[in-house]
């Protein structure tokens, strides 16, 4: 099992997925946060009656959201049905 | 605008004494299926994935984050915006780096994943000093601030106050062991989202149900600075480290992972980060409506009159809308939420005392299952009087930088072994060691030297180390130490058990 290319694509196709999501969620929330703290102008742009900065906080929640659904449909897709193939093997 | 707030209304005692009922039947309940180990520290492994969502998030939604934020949104406007995201999005991060390999690899706590394929006694001893500090700051907040609440909202002496959260938060964890626990958060977690979702609805309709209305309404009173970005967030360093200490911080919380072990499998574990993420997410989209209500509707100066915090936002727009018997409901749920979080503390801490200290460093791992829960009672009562204790101690002492200080800790020396155990081939004993004590020393003693120590409390004129949040250095410096102290020795069997633990990650092979 250890040596079966299969495993080592699970393992690095579960490490990708992480990665990239991760990465993702730093750039929306880093991204946030530095732009508050860099450009707070833009962020008090009116927007109806509310500001950007409103708008973008609620979206950074959103995006988690988002971001957290994207994992869960990969895995219960992808991952869950390719460990149990591997797992059969090693009965 | 007069108010009951302080005085023990008829309405806050009658829903006290429903919620108390309420969590001690459950307890009553529970203690009689709370006999093993498993089934004091895990729960038995029963805890369906929705159960667990709800129970993650009555961990995590503190009253700091119910009044606290409303308060900070009601005073400050927009600032308080941007800490509600920065406490929600750990939460993904969570789920993408620890979640399952956590849920496969450890037991009843977090040093059973770090300490998997190393030496047992120093990995074991060094994880539960990383644990229990982060734990004791965490407490230490909550307890003050539930001595101060209690005497805000119902007039009784903050002692008093300590004494009886101490003891009833007891009564759940030593006879119903986590199964009470978890059904407590549960309880709690439903009554805060009915309540704070009903304060919104309630703050809305003032204003034909338009979030616009509510802004037009906060801006004409307070001007349009109340909608931008205030002084909060300015230093971009500063910010980003606080922003990592929140985010990575919660992978390293002992409370929120030991929760983990209650499920029976990793695929649940995955679905109940989903649920939580869902509630918390939504808890913190709609506080800032109801801190931005208390600002339009009952305004700063008597929100500051109550509690220069501004705590009270919440409970007296509450009181505004809904009257006495709304106000004491809130109160009540502010109350048990404490309840719920500091019980949540209590097991972490005495599963770290009982299962790391005396199963595996005294006992090496040899002790029967009766003898296993006799100590666990112990540790739990070692922890409670603790509990109690640091909430007198600490009477009156501002503790607002505690949590942040928690955060500080699990992000530093939690988070960095547990991660590099889980990915790294190479982490052995001397790393993991290495990296905890870095994280936990940097971490602690950077706040002792920053502003918040030094200016703000201790009065002098500059501060030694320049950032108010210490993990932009501390963490970086835990995982440098991890990573040198690995590769300058040599273990072996830490590096060929690395294909066991591999298999169990990812295929779940051998999980308990």
């Amino acid at each position: 099992m250890l040596d079966s290319p299969e495993f080592h694509e699970l393992i690095s196709r579960r490490w990708r997925m992480s990665l990239v999501l991760t990465a993702a969620l730093f750039v929306v929330y880093y991204g946030f946060i530095l732009l508050v703290a860099t450009n707070k102008p833009l962020l008090s742009t009116p927007l109806g009656s509310a500001t950007l900065g409103i708008v973008v906080g609620i979206a950074v929640i959103l995006l988690s959201w988002a971001l957290t659904a994207v994992y869960v449909v990969w895995a219960n897709r992808h991952y869950d049905p390719a460990v149990k193939q591997l797992r059969d093997r090693l009965r | 605008m007069q108010s009951t707030l302080g005085a023990p209304t008829l309405s806050a005692i009658f829903f006290f004494l429903i919620i108390v009922g309420l969590t001690l039947a459950v307890t009553y309940w529970a203690a009689r299926r709370t006999k093993s180990a498993s089934e004091f520290f895990a729960a038995g492994r029963s805890v369906g994935a929705f159960q667990n969502g709800l129970a993650l998030a009555g961990d995590y939604m503190s009253a700091a984050s119910f009044l606290g934020i409303a308060g900070l949104v009601a005073l400050s406007g927009y600032d308080g915006m941007i800490y509600a995201t920065g406490w929600l999005v750990g939460w993904p991060a969570l789920m993408f780096l620890i979640a399952e390999p956590l849920r496969n690899l450890g037991k009843f706590t977090f040093a059973d994943v770090v300490a998997f394929r190393l030496r047992q006694a120093p990995v074991r001893v060094a994880a539960a000093i990383g644990g229990i500090l982060t734990l004791i700051f965490y407490t230490i907040a909550q307890m003050v601030g539930a001595g101060n609440l209690v005497t805000l909202m119902f007039g009784i002496p903050y002692n008093v106050a300590v004494v009886v959260v101490g003891a009833v938060m007891l009564a759940y964890v030593l006879f119903g062991g986590m199964l009470a626990t978890t059904w407590v958060q549960i309880i709690k977690a439903i009554l805060l989202l009915f309540g704070v979702t009903l304060l919104t609805v309630l703050v809305l309709a003032e204003f034909r149900f338009s979030p616009g209305a509510l802004y037009q309404a906060v801006s004409a009173r307070y001007g349009a600075g109340a909608l931008q970005p205030g002084g909060l967030v300015t230093d971009p360093v500063e910010a980003v480290s606080l922003g990592l200490a929140l985010m990575l911080g919660l992978l390293g919380l002992p409370h929120i992972l030991m929760r983990f072990y209650t499920v029976p499998d990793s695929r649940a574990a995955r679905l109940s980060v989903v649920y939580a993420t869902g509630f918390i997410g939504y808890f913190y989209l709609i506080i800032p409506i109801v801190g931005f209500g208390a600002s339009a509707l009952v305004g700063r100066d008597v929100i500051l009159a109550m509690d220069r915090g501004g705590n009270m936002a919440a409970p007296l727009v509450a009181e505004l809308l809904g009257g006495t018997p709304f106000l004491g409901f809130i109160a009540a749920v502010a109350f048990a939420t404490i309840l719920a979080v500091v019980a949540g503390l209590t097991l972490a801490g005495a599963s770290a005392l009982s299962h790391d200290i005396f199963l595996h460093v005294i006992r090496k791992g040899g002790a029967s299952e009766h003898e296993q829960v006799r100590v666990a009672k112990i540790a739990t009562v070692i922890f409670g009087v603790v509990t109690v204790l640091l909430g007198v101690l600490f009477k009156g002492q501002n503790v607002a930088f505690m949590v942040g200080l928690a955060f500080a800790v699990a992000a530093s020396a939690n988070f960095p072994p547990l991660l590099l155990s889980i990915v790294w081939k190479r982490f052995n004993t001397a790393g993991a060691v290495a990296s905890i004590l870095t994280g936990a020393t940097l971490s602690v003693g950077l706040i002792a030297l920053s502003p918040t120590v030094l200016v703000d409390l201790l009065g002098f004129k500059a501060a030694i180390f320049p950032l108010r949040n210490p993990a932009i250095v501390s963490m970086t410096a835990a995982f440098v130490a991890g990573a040198l102290a690995s590769l300058l020795t040599h273990e072996p069997r830490a590096e060929a058990l690395f294909s066991d633990e591999k298999l169990r990650v990812y295929l779940g092979v051998g999980a308990e």
